[in-house]
Order: C-alpha cells, then structure tokens, then sequence
C-alpha cells in the first residue's frame, strides 16, 4: 500500500527537544511499519541532525529549527533546517570524527552517523545562511506479524 | 535517564538506563566522572548500556571522554549490553577497539 503524507514541526533549539523531534518522526514514520532497527535509525539520524542545529547552528543563542518529513511510498524524506551560523566547509565537517568542540567531548560522529544510519544524506550550507539537512531512507514491509 | 553503579571487588560496573542525548548528557557528564573519581584504584570499568533505549552521537563523545580519563589512570574500560538502541552507534564509532565488549 502506497501512502502520501507529510508533516511540518517548528520548534525552539534548546536541547530538550531533541527527544521531542526525533519521538515526532518516530511516530510519523510508524504508519510504515518500520522495524525495530529502522526505526531507531531514524531517530538517531534525526536527533544528530537537531543536536547539529542546537549545539552548532545556534550555539549559545536560541533560534528556531524546522523539521519537515514527507512519506512517499515506502520512502520517508526528511529534511531538517536552521537559521544558524552556517557551515564553512561541509567536506571537513562531515568527516568522521571532526568537531570544531574537542574540548567539550564531541565525538564528531553526527554526519557519519546520518550517512550511515539513512539510505542518502544531502547538506547545504552557508555561513550566516543555515543549514539544511535533507535526509531519506527506504522502509521495507513489516517482516512478522506482532 | 538514570545511572547507577555497583562494585564487584575492583570492577565498578555504571549502568545507565534511558535515553542518552545531548540533553541527558549534561547530567552524566556530572555524575560518571565523579563515580571514576570514587574509584580510582579499582582494575575495569564496565559500561553497561542493557538500559539505554537510546543513544545518538552524544554518547559516544561521552564514552571516549571517559574512557580517555580512565586511560590516564590505568583502569581498564568496557562496554556491555549495548543493544539495538546503542549498539549499531557503538560499532559505527569503533568503540569495542578502545572499549571492548563483554
């Protein structure tokens, strides 16, 4: 069964709502039967993205985040936006492991994270213009019954 | 997100139960180094992660944080229990080269 659905969450960028957005996608994504891994795959690419955003975009100033998800077939298309601090080099900052906070014991892993955890990741950026995460993964039919 | 420990003759086992995210990290980050702190003399570290219903990047940046204190002074740290909200992030990260499973 094919579904055609999207939603759109707007939310402040302090840290307590990473849970709430990546629960949101969590439960948006559920109406295609994702399996137990799936599921905590996307969550996790969806809470390195807005920890991004939060620690990142805006560090020690508050801004707003925008999480949009949209269901197409069995793929769901993620894209999650700041109106932060931009990125000067996306190549260096998505290497594993870089972190411009090695004194605050950033793991540097986020971007690897999402690339790994999702079927395809794509990111613009700027500095002073934000950036954008665009994010996709393929759900496959629920395997058992219960 | 909870953390509690427990000592088995010079092993000191930290189980945190939960959620670890950059939020929840905040309040580990205060209470793992102290337990370290209260236990330097002991042999292994072990972080069990059975109770973690989720980890994002946050906690491996909180792992090798500790892990490099516990380095320094000469414990020995690994991981157990990792499952399927942490253990993917854990292999990713290699952390089991640094922190082996038990």
């Amino acid at each position: 069964m094919s579904l055609n659905n999207k939603m759109q969450l707007k939310f402040l960028s302090i840290s307590k709502n990473e849970a709430f957005a990546r629960n949101v996608v969590g439960c948006f994504v559920l109406q295609l039967n994702p399996s137990l891994a799936e599921l905590a795959d996307i969550k996790t690419a969806v809470s390195d993205a807005v920890t991004n955003c939060i620690v990142h975009g805006y560090g020690q100033t508050i801004g707003e985040i925008i999480l949009e998800a949209e269901i197409s077939d069995s793929t769901v298309h993620i894209k999650v936006l700041d109106q932060g601090v931009g990125i000067s080099d996306l190549s260096v900052a998505m290497e594993p492991f870089y972190t411009t906070r090695p004194d605050e014991e950033r793991s540097g892993m986020g971007f690897t994270i999402m690339q790994s955890f999702m079927d395809n990741v794509s990111v613009k950026s700027a500095l002073g213009k934000g950036t954008e995460v665009c994010m996709k993964k393929n759900i496959g039919e629920k395997k058992e019954g219960a | 997100m909870e953390i509690k420990y427990k000592k088995n003759g010079s092993n000191v086992m930290v189980q945190i139960h939960g959620e670890l995210d950059e939020y929840s990290a905040v309040k580990a980050k205060t209470i793992i180094p102290q337990i370290i702190n209260d236990n330097l003399y002991c042999n292994s570290f072990i972080f069990d992660l059975s109770g973690l219903t989720f980890m994002d990047s946050t906690g491996i940046g909180l792992l090798i944080g500790r892990y490099k204190k516990l380095k320094q002074n000469g414990i020995q740290a690994y991981i157990s229990g990792a499952s399927i909200a942490a253990g993917k992030v854990v292999v990713l990260a290699g952390i089991y080269k640094i922190m082996p499973k038990c």
